[in-house]
């Protein structure tokens, strides 16, 4: 993969199992969010491949790749909403452009919502959200579809620890219900909190390749 | 295309709220389409009445023309008798006849009532010449006339219209042209409000785009948003404009051309249309400029 300069990542392979748990870890810049890219069909690889549940991405239109996208559900490094809509509008937007958002979907947001503990905060709008509660109403976003995969980059970025082990609680709870987590993160402590209510795989970026990480972790 | 329209008209207001109220583009829009769809108005009024003046007055120029006789009774059967002849050797004349004395007290009596003494007035002899399409040499036929039968006159007086008939054909031709014109220059001003829309409104699209919306969907906000703001728009200047024409002179029987620019009977729907035509070009700008933007955004 490049963006014009050098390329980014060396001879890297990774195939993600169904219900797996994985980190992606390594130093600012060395590529996470542009692997977790790739794996959304957010970018398309300037060589090699990748392929979106058996299906190669170059092979997909742009309806192709929105599709596939509704089958994962990412919570993005830097999470965008639409600012003129609240909260719940915003969390319940996939149901909604899917035209999915029937009534008994739509029954499942305040469950949701409650889950990520943001039920007070329905009617607010985005901008009137904690840094935390925007991390959890992302989350909340990228599993109200009920996806098979959730790409995660730092979800817990800019949020305290108490709250960060919320969220990875939530994120552990869905694996237990069968979603496949990969979480982008540089928060070792993070990481090690999880190996002990999840069976991880650690991935490290580092020189350009991707390596599993040692028992330090 | 017809139910993609009505679709779009009842609508997913669900999909339209995902794009943010933009005011000011919005009142724009509206009011560029309520402007055009005024001029329209006139445009339509405009070729609707000369295509009427066209009709009536390419009536009137098919009829004969006619020649007068003021000669002393006793001399009247020759003279109408030779000009008769005079006609038969003209080319361009298909036929002609004398007018009977009470066929010419029937032309007469709008004028003079029905009791008119013909006997005891000098009510001229007519004689009707039906002419051809191309017309006869009106000049030449004068000079036979006033050099073979002195009393006999000419009366070509719906001749000096023909130019008029084309010119009212020219008007009506220019009215549809412009009717044509505002629809384009409505397209164009759509089309820019779209794209301008459309690239401010990057990021709302990019968040769409990432929670998996189809290029469709997002398209469909636009153009819905455009096409109502076009109807609304349109159907306001259309009322506007349908009321100044109303408000304009009524037109006389004899109608001058400026006070006949108003529109009769059933054509007063025809305006209604305008709106429906504005809200079409809405539909189909947007739906192209939402298209090509899209592809271009990535
Ligand atoms: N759109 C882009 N155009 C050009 N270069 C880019 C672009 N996005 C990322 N890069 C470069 O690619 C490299 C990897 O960026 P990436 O965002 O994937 O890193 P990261 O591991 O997620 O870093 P961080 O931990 O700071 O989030 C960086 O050197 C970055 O400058
Ligand atoms: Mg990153």
């Amino acid at each position: 993969m490049s963006y014009g300069g050098g390329e980014l990542f060396g001879d890297i392979s990774l195939k993600v199992q169904p219900g797996s748990f994985h980190f992606l870890t390594g130093p600012s810049g060395s590529g996470k969010t542009t692997f977790l890219k790739l794996g959304y069909g957010a970018l398309l690889p300037t060589s090699g491949q990748v392929r979106l549940f058996g299906q190669e991405v170059r092979s997909l239109d742009r309806d192709g790749v929105a599709l596939a996208r509704r089958r994962i559900g990412v919570v993005h490094q830097d999470v965008k909403f639409l600012d003129h809509l609240s909260v719940a509008d915003n969390v319940a937007l996939p149901l909604t452009v899917s035209g999915r958002d029937t009534a008994d979907q739509l029954a499942n947001l305040d469950e949701l919502l409650a889950w990520v503990g943001l039920r007070d905060r329905a009617d607010a709008l985005p901008a009137e959200l904690s840094g935390g509660e925007r991390q959890r109403a992302a989350l909340a976003r990228a599993v109200i579809m009920q996806p098979e995969v959730v790409l995660a980059d730092e979800p817990t970025g800019n949020i305290d620890w108490e709250m960060s082990q919320r969220l990875l609680t939530l994120l552990v709870e869905l694996n237990r219900m069968g979603t496949t987590i990969l979480v982008a993160t540089h928060d070792l402590n993070l990481i090690r909190a999880a190996k002990s209510h999840v069976q991880a795989r650690v991935l490290r970026i580092s020189n350009r390749r991707l390596q599993l990480a040692g028992a330090d972790l | 295309m017809i139910a993609e329209a009505s679709a779009l008209l009842i609508g997913d207001p669900q999909a339209d709220r995902m794009v943010p109220p933009t005011g000011f583009t919005a009142r724009l829009t509206g009011f560029a389409a309520g402007a055009m769809a005024f001029l329209a108005v006139f445009a339509l009024a405009l070729s609707l009445a000369t295509g009427r003046l066209a009709e009536r007055w390419s009536d009137e120029l098919g009829r004969a023309s006619t020649i007068r006789i003021s000669a002393p009774a006793e001399e009247r059967a020759a003279q109408v008798e030779a000009v008769l002849r005079i006609l038969e050797a003209t080319p361009g004349v298909v036929s002609s006849r004398a007018i009977p004395m009470e066929e010419a007290a029937k032309l007469l009596e709008p004028w003079f009532g029905p009791d008119l003494p013909l006997d005891t007035l000098p009510v001229p002899q007519l004689v009707e010449v039906v002419e051809e399409k191309s017309g006869f040499d009106a000049q030449g036929l004068r000079l036979r006339l006033s050099a073979e039968v002195p009393g006999a006159v000419l009366d070509d007086h719906t001749r000096w219209r023909a130019p008029l008939v084309q010119a009212a054909g020219r008007l009506r031709f220019l009215g549809v042209l412009s009717i044509l014109l505002i629809a384009a220059t409505t397209a164009a001003m759509i089309t820019l409000a779209a794209q301008a829309a459309l690239a401010a409104n990057a990021q709302v699209i990019a968040v769409l785009r990432l929670v998996g919306a189809q290029d469709s969907y997002i398209a469909k906000a636009f153009v819905r948003r455009f096409t109502l703001r076009a109807l609304s728009g349109a159907a306001v200047g259309v009322l506007l404009g349908m009321l100044a024409v109303w408000m304009l002179p009524q037109a006389q029987e004899d109608g001058g051309f400026l006070t006949g620019l108003g529109l009769q009977g059933w054509h007063w729907l025809l305006p209604l249309f305008i709106p429906l035509l504005g809200a079409a070009v809405a539909f189909v700008a947007t739906s192209a400029a939402a298209r090509r933007t899209l592809r271009e955004l990535t």
